[in-house]
């Protein structure tokens, strides 16, 4: 009896679980569907996810000879991996400064970093893109780098993580000779890759699909990223070739879920194991 | 020759008092345990030695210089923690080697890859590895060099934080309760090896603990610490037998002494049943004064003798000895009797009994706690018998 209701409930679950998944996928499924598909058959009454006739072959090469697919692609990787880099060089120690070192601003700083969780990128654009102007950085990878430099969500995730760690910890590494410095680079930082693992899944997806700030900073296609990129393709090359663009569309969006896919499964081990006993 | 001195040391948190000029000189070798109900200060006054905090007050001085403003890495102390504070994502191995490295090797000499590729670095780090090898093999630990600390039991983890401390020589060692976090029965087995280790390596020792069975059993010299002030410090057979104050005294002893309020008579002296004791320094007659006496010279016998008499409100049978409590009908206080199984024979609960107390250990403490000298005057006959 219990048997049975319990797998009645499971299958209520499991139903209800697939049809969210399902709900969520459907985009990614049509651009699939979509970029599989000739001209002709996308714009005609009749609606079906198999395309009648396969012309992935055709759209993928329009879409990778139309555009310079590698150059966006490698600029997409050197951005977001920039980006990453200073954000995880800066917040760091900025966040282990404020979780285990006793001085007189942190208290400041903490209402600094709940202050700057609330300013949108959108709020600063103007100013930065008239400094950045001046500067005449403007279509460089600094331009695209250097506002997301400091990221106060970085620092406010890795305070939390690193207030979990024992001071115990720290007054060991301290007696046994290590400087401040040391310690972030020998205790916290191989101590805190489930948090930095779990960041770089935020911070590479907002700046892998960020349109709106290399938008406003880049107009030349040798440093677009790919969302730009693909938003030349489509007001420059494809008009209103759907397959060509849900072609180029799959490409840049291939690396991220390929990405995600491998990561996740290193969060998922990582949150499991942050068994951190002395 | 004292090796570690710490003089004047003040504390205070947010207008908290936490520690009030401390006082305390180790000799070279000397283990000193630092034992006192939690809260007493006795953690922090271990971080001020080490380091990790700072004092408002007083200097410390080890073997002869003065470190006070020194950092934590500079002052070459070792220290064991209570949670072990092991490096999660180093082997054992890897723990012990960490303070060897960080002073035999140059920051250079350290850096990931290129000090791999520095003269001299190969030939120091083969040493620091025979170095731990020898370590490991001296403590047993051998085996469990390539484990990682979240693979280790409890009394693994603690002998490697030893062996951390130790492998680097330090000329003072602070133990922060290392073995608070065991269970009973290692407890005590490694209570014999710290000792052990201790005597080998001959450097002395500050060992913080709440436990008096392990204070007493391991160190040379025991202070006892209350609310911030150390109430004294000498061997463990003097302090359990001639406290200099009542908290010292009720805080060693397990079952607590006996504290009973009297006063002093016209004459100056205390009365207490058969009990009549003489304060040396007199103070003013009738005062209030406390009676302290240990509960293995308190013994209760069937035969009611009229001058102390008591009822047994409840026994423990210990094995190898049982605890008494009995309530005094003159006062209404319980007093507790520790006494061997056979002297307990014919005794139950709601028993009337006679209370003897064994005159020469009685002692005398002035209402704030200091010791009063007194010595007996006169004792009433007491039965040969009763002694065993």
């Amino acid at each position: 009896m219990t048997a049975h209701s319990l797998t009645l409930g499971r299958m209520l679950r499991f139903g209800l679980l697939s049809l969210g998944a399902l709900l969520f996928l459907a985009p990614y499924i049509f651009m699939i569907s979509t970029a599989g598909k000739a001209q002709s058959e996308i714009f005609s009454s009749s609606l079906s996810l198999i395309p009648e006739q396969w012309s992935f072959a055709e759209n993928f090469t329009k879409a990778l000879s139309r555009v310079s697919m590698p150059t966006l692609l490698m600029n997409g990787v050197i951005v977001c991996a920039l980006i990453f880099l200073v954000q995880v060089v800066v917040a760091i120690p900025c966040a282990y400064a404020m979780a285990k070192l006793k001085f007189r601003a942190a208290r400041i700083m903490m209402v600094l970093v709940m202050l700057g969780l609330l300013v949108p990128i959108h709020a600063t654009a103007l100013p930065l893109y008239v400094a950045f102007d001046r500067l005449s950085v403007l279509n460089s990878y600094t331009a695209l780098v250097a506002p997301f430099s400091i990221s106060v969500f970085a620092i406010f995730l890795f305070l939390q993580f690193f207030r979990a760690i024992p001071d115990d910890l720290i007054h060991a590494a301290r007696l046994d000779g290590m400087s401040e410095a040391g310690i972030v680079a020998r205790v916290i930082v191989p101590n805190a890759w489930p948090a930095i693992t779990a960041f770089a899944i935020f911070s590479v997806v907002a700046h892998w699909n960020d349109l709106f700030w290399p938008l406003v900073v880049v107009s030349n296609q040798d440093f677009a990223t790919p969302p730009l990129g693909l938003l030349y393709f489509r007001a420059a090359e494809a008009g209103d070739d759907y397959g060509a663009l849900m072609a180029a569309t799959l490409i840049i969006t291939l690396p991220l879920v390929a990405a995600f896919l491998v990561a996740q499964k290193r969060f998922v081990e990582g949150i499991t194991m942050t068994g951190l006993k002395g | 020759m004292s090796i570690l001195a710490l003089r004047g040391i003040t504390k205070s948190y947010a207008g908290n008092s936490i520690l009030k000029g401390v006082r305390l000189e180790a000799g070279d070798g000397e283990f000193i345990a630092l034992v006192g109900p939690s809260g007493c200060g006795k953690s922090t006054l271990l971080r001020i030695v080490a380091g990790l905090d700072h004092a408002d007050n007083g200097e410390i001085v080890i073997g002869g210089r003065n470190v006070s403003s020194l950092a934590a890495a500079d002052r070459n102390i070792a220290m064991v923690f209570q949670s072990y504070a092991l490096y999660p994502h180093l082997t054992a191995g890897q723990n012990i080697a960490v303070p060897l490295a960080m002073r035999r090797l140059t920051a250079v000499q350290r850096f990931p890859f290129i000090g791999n590729f520095l003269p001299g670095q190969r030939r120091i780090r083969a040493d620091i590895q025979r170095q731990v090898r020898e370590m490991a093999s001296s403590l047993k630990i051998d085996h469990l060099l390539d484990r990682k600390p979240g693979q280790m039991s409890g009394g693994q983890r603690q002998r490697v934080a030893l062996a951390r401390a130790m492998v680097r020589r330090p000329s003072v060692f602070l133990m922060d309760e290392p073995l608070s976090n065991l269970d009973a029965n290692l407890r005590v087995h490694a209570r014999g090896e710290i000792v052990e280790l201790h005597r080998r390596a001959g450097v002395p020792t500050l060992y913080v603990t709440h436990d008096q069975s392990e204070a007493l059993s391991m160190a040379d010299r025991v202070a006892v610490m209350i609310g911030g002030t150390l109430l004294q410090l000498a061997p463990p057979q003097d302090i359990y037998e001639d406290p200099s104050h009542i908290e010292v005294a009720r805080f060693l002893g397990q079952p607590r002494i006996n504290v009973l309020e009297t006063r002093l008579d016209a004459s100056g002296l205390v009365r207490f049943g058969a009990l009549t004791l003489a304060a040396e320094s007199a103070p003013p007659a009738e005062t209030p004064v406390l009676i302290g006496i240990r509960p293995e010279f308190v013994r209760l016998s069937a035969r009611p003798d009229g001058i102390l008499s008591a009822r047994i409100e409840r026994t423990e049978f210990l094995g190898s000895e049982v605890i008494i409590h009995a309530r005094l009908d003159a006062i209404g206080e319980t007093i507790v009797a520790r006494m061997t199984p056979a002297e307990a024979g014919g005794l139950s609960v709601g028993m009337p009994v006679s209370v003897e107390i064994e005159p020469d250990r009685a002692m005398l403490f002035a209402p704030a706690g200091e010791r009063l000298p007194a010595k007996t005057v006169a004792v009433a006959s007491v039965p040969e018998k009763a002694y065993g």
